[in-house]
């Protein structure tokens, strides 16, 4: 069995490997019983170096972008027209009211929300099939939040080697100050992360306002609260824990790869055997195989979660590049060619081991099945929101009685009929029914058929249709309900039964 | 055989389980040691329950807990919370009239919100969900009246009830023509015939309309009217139009004669606060037979 093969759980993979070939060796010599194994294992503190690079500025550039994004969202304004809220992105529960921009969600279109899910889980799994794990490592707020952390961290703490030398001495003034303000730091962006989110549900600068003087709603304090502590606590000391042991999307997205599907790997054809600069000069010139990893563990030094991607594909690897970023830098400096760890695949290594060319195939079943759902899904949304209606009628016939005898004989059924105005203003609409000869329509506590409903808001009346006209026994008549906008004449109907005896 | 009975795996230098399904291993990764302090950490927060809800059985009762926290007065407190909710509009009922609600179309949608909810707690049980009513339980959604259909009618009938315990109750009976032996059994036959013959039914064959008549004339017109048109007064009924409250049939007719009716309602003045009644009084109005 290839040692690539074996999938790996967990940092454990950062065993370094002279530590790694004395462990096995041990074991060897003393297998032991399995029942000795420490059931619950310390966890080994990272400290991720800085780099430089592609994917650095990448991420930095995506870090700018969503946080951006996040924390000033709530205070993009966007007219509405006097009725309603000029909030741009806001989450109205007491009026049951989502906005987005020019899209108004009310709750009975919730579908919505499943299409947005269909699409994002799709979004998921092609990004995962073109490139794997793009969501971890660049765009998940688990990720993103720590990689500022992490910056917040060496502003105070010091790069790697710095950071770990402090760590081991004994605690001075220095260390312990700059530790505090690095929790005080830590704590101001979690609260401040916590405080954006509440924007989200409330008029912002208004909230803000009150917030400042101590008269926001208490659930506002306490949700700033949670989000304060699970920030503080999942981006300054959970980390790569997270990930490990809480998030499912790692282990959904290892059932969902496929050989082709490209993941930040360390090109072992190119890299082994490993040995220094001047080992590998001597074998080369004698004409024997070096490799170009010459073990210097930077890859290893910057991977925040603490992998060594040398030992293959690994749980552990959010697929952040930054190990490529290091490699890259040791290889210009060596003036070798960059690209040791690189976006690649395991067949591919596989194939260039044995001489055969490498080969990328982006556009395969799945990718093309998921880009389709994609586009179906949003394109449906699209035409839905497009052509949403801003009139609605819905009408529920009473169940008990079905009919009504009256006393010179007609026959009266009652309905319970709801309008919906979804425009900003308020709208009057005609009531009338059509599909039975002679009638009368009698609307409880309306003296005419005009129905008065208010701007963004629907309105249920009860309505009477009776008729003397003769019915067939047991006969149910289809009956179209019209309401007709008084002022634009827009038309809307929907349709329900009469029932005679 | 590979090196498994070693039990550790050559790539991540983990011990494996030492299990083998189809060459993979199991790898026997030690689970973080603050998962086990979470789990100690939800063990204390679970002692934190005991003390600040109620927990232990104890023989007759329950810990108390220390927020005196307790199911029914969570309810008792959201329906408090509820009551506050609605205070003002329940204020604006109580301080307006009938007529006032059934006007304002805000007032109306409350009044019959909480009319609905009142009916089907108190009325519904011999009414029907909706008024739909039984054999001697009137249909609420027609417009056959027995003590009249205007929003004062109908607020009185509610208050006082129809033969109830009430002093203010509305009274009048059918007398048992038959038991109380007033009227002979051939008489009470062609009464029967002359009722339906009023309502335009079919009469049996042999009917004799002048007796029918005269009978009628005698002994119903005092309550029910010369042309049986009824007395909303004795809540005498209409026995002219197409509803009936028992069934039109022969039998059931002459049951009624013979036997009476007095079929009781009971008053809910004193058992309902008045915003309810006026809720109830509403609803049942807007069910459809409401009299202006
Ligand atoms: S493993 Fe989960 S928490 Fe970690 S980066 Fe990926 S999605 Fe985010
Ligand atoms: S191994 Fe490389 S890509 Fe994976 S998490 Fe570490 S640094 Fe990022």
């Amino acid at each position: 069995m290839g040692a690539a093969h074996t999938i790996g759980v967990k940092g454990a993979a950062a065993v370094e490997a002279p530590e790694l070939v004395r462990l096995v060796e041990q074991a060897k010599l003393d297998p032991g019983p399995p029942d000795d194994e420490p059931l619950y294992a310390a966890r080994r503190h990272v400290y991720a170096q800085s780099v430089q690079g592609t994917f650095r500025r990448i991420k930095w550039t995506l870090l700018l972008f969503t946080l951006g994004v996040y924390y000033l969202l709530p205070f993009v304004r966007w007219d509405r027209g006097p009725n309603a809220p000029s909030q741009a992105v806001l989450i109205d529960f007491p009026n049951r009211r989502f906005y987005f921009f020019f899209i108004e969600i009310w709750p009975q279109e919730i579908y919505y929300l499943t299409g947005l899910l269909i699409v994002a889980a799709m979004t998921l799994f092609l990004m995962n099939a073109v490139a794997g794990r793009i969501w971890c490592g660049y765009l998940c707020p688990q990720t993103v939040w720590t990689d500022l952390f992490f910056a917040i961290e060496r502003f105070f703490e010091g790069d790697r080697r710095e950071h770990m030398l402090a760590d081991r001495k004994k605690l001075t003034l220095k260390t312990a100050a700059s530790k505090i303000g690095k929790h005080i730091t830590w704590l101001g962006v979690a609260w401040w992360t916590g405080g954006a989110w509440v924007l989200y549900f409330a008029d912002a600068p208004t909230l803000v306002r009150e917030l400042a003087t101590g008269e926001a709603p208490f659930i506002a304090y306490a949700w700033i609260a949670i989000l304060t502590l699970t920030t503080y606590v999942f981006a300054g000391w959970m980390r790569e824990q997270v990930c490990l042991y809480m998030c499912p999307w790692p282990r959904i997205q290892a059932a969902l790869t496929d050989e082709y599907a490209l993941n930040v790997t360390y090109r072992y054809d190119r890299g082994e055997p490993r040995c220094s600069v001047k080992k590998s000069e001597l074998l080369r010139s004698q004409g024997a195989k070096a490799g170009d990893c010459v073990d210097c563990q930077q890859c290893v030094h910057v991977c925040p979660t603490g992998v060594d991607i040398r030992g293959g594909a690994n749980l552990g690897c959010i697929q952040c590049g930054l190990c490529i970023d290091a490699c890259d830098a040791i290889m210009r400096k060596l003036g070798r060619a960059t690209g040791l760890i690189g976006y690649e695949t395991e067949m591919n290594i596989q194939r260039r081991l044995k001489g055969e060319p490498a080969i990328y195939r982006l556009v395969r079943a799945r990718t093309v099945i998921y880009a389709a759902i994609i586009f179906i899904t949003g394109g449906i949304m699209a035409y839905a929101l497009g052509t949403r209606d801003y009139t609605g009628v819905s009408v529920i016939h009473d169940r008990n009685p079905v009919y009504v005898r009256l006393a010179d004989g007609a026959i009266r059924n009652a309905y319970t009929i709801r309008l919906l105005n979804k425009e900003q203003e308020p709208r009057a609409f005609m009531l009338s029914v059509a599909g039975i000869g002679q009638y009368d329509l009698e609307i409880i506590g309306e003296p005419g058929r005009e129905i008065l409903v208010g701007p963004d808001q629907t309105r249920a009346v009860r309505a009477l249709v009776t008729t003397r006209e003769k019915l067939a026994p047991g006969a149910r008549l289809n009956l179209q309900f019209v309401i007709i906008d008084s002022h634009s004449g827009e038309r809307t109907e929907t349709h329900d039964h009469f029932v005679g005896p | 055989m590979t090196t498994h009975d070693h039990n550790i795996d050559k790539v991540t230098g983990t011990p494996t389980t030492g299990h083998e399904w189809d060459g993979l291993q199991e790898l026997n990764t030690p689970l973080p040691r603050w998962w086990l302090w979470t789990f100690y950490l939800t063990i204390i927060w679970s002692v934190g329950y005991w003390v600040v809800y109620p927990a232990w059985p104890l023989l007759s009762s329950a810990t108390e807990g220390m927020l005196g926290w307790h199911t029914r007065t969570a309810v008792v407190e959201d329906l408090a919370a509820l009551n506050v909710q609605r205070g003002p509009l329940v204020a604006k009922l109580e301080a307006a009239s009938l007529d006032e609600i059934a006007r304002d179309p805000q007032m109306l949608e409350f009044a019959r919100a909480q009319g609905r909810a009142a009916f089907a707690d108190n009325c519904a049980p011999c009414h029907g969900t909706g008024g739909s009513g039984a054999k001697g339980y009137p249909n609420l959604n027609d417009d056959d009246w027995l003590w009249g259909g205007k929003l004062a009618d109908i607020s009185q009938t509610i208050q006082f009830g129809v033969r109830s315990a009430h002093d203010k109750s509305r009274a009048g009976a059918m007398p048992a023509f038959g038991r109380d032996k007033i009227l002979k059994s051939e008489e009470i036959s062609e009464v029967a015939d002359h009722v339906r013959a009023l309502a335009g039914l079919s009469t049996e064959r042999g009917f004799n309309p002048e007796v029918g008549r005269k009978v009628f004339a005698d002994n119903c017109a005092v309550c029910h009217g010369e042309q049986g048109k009824g007395n909303r007064e004795l809540g005498a009924p209409d026995l002219t139009d197409r509803i009936w409250l028992y069934g039109s049939d022969k039998q059931t007719i002459m049951d009624g004669i013979r036997n009476g009716r007095g079929a009781v309602m009971p008053h809910w003045a004193g058992r309902l606060n008045p915003s309810t009644i006026k809720a109830l009084t509403v609803y049942v109005h807007t069910l459809g037979g409401g009299e202006k």
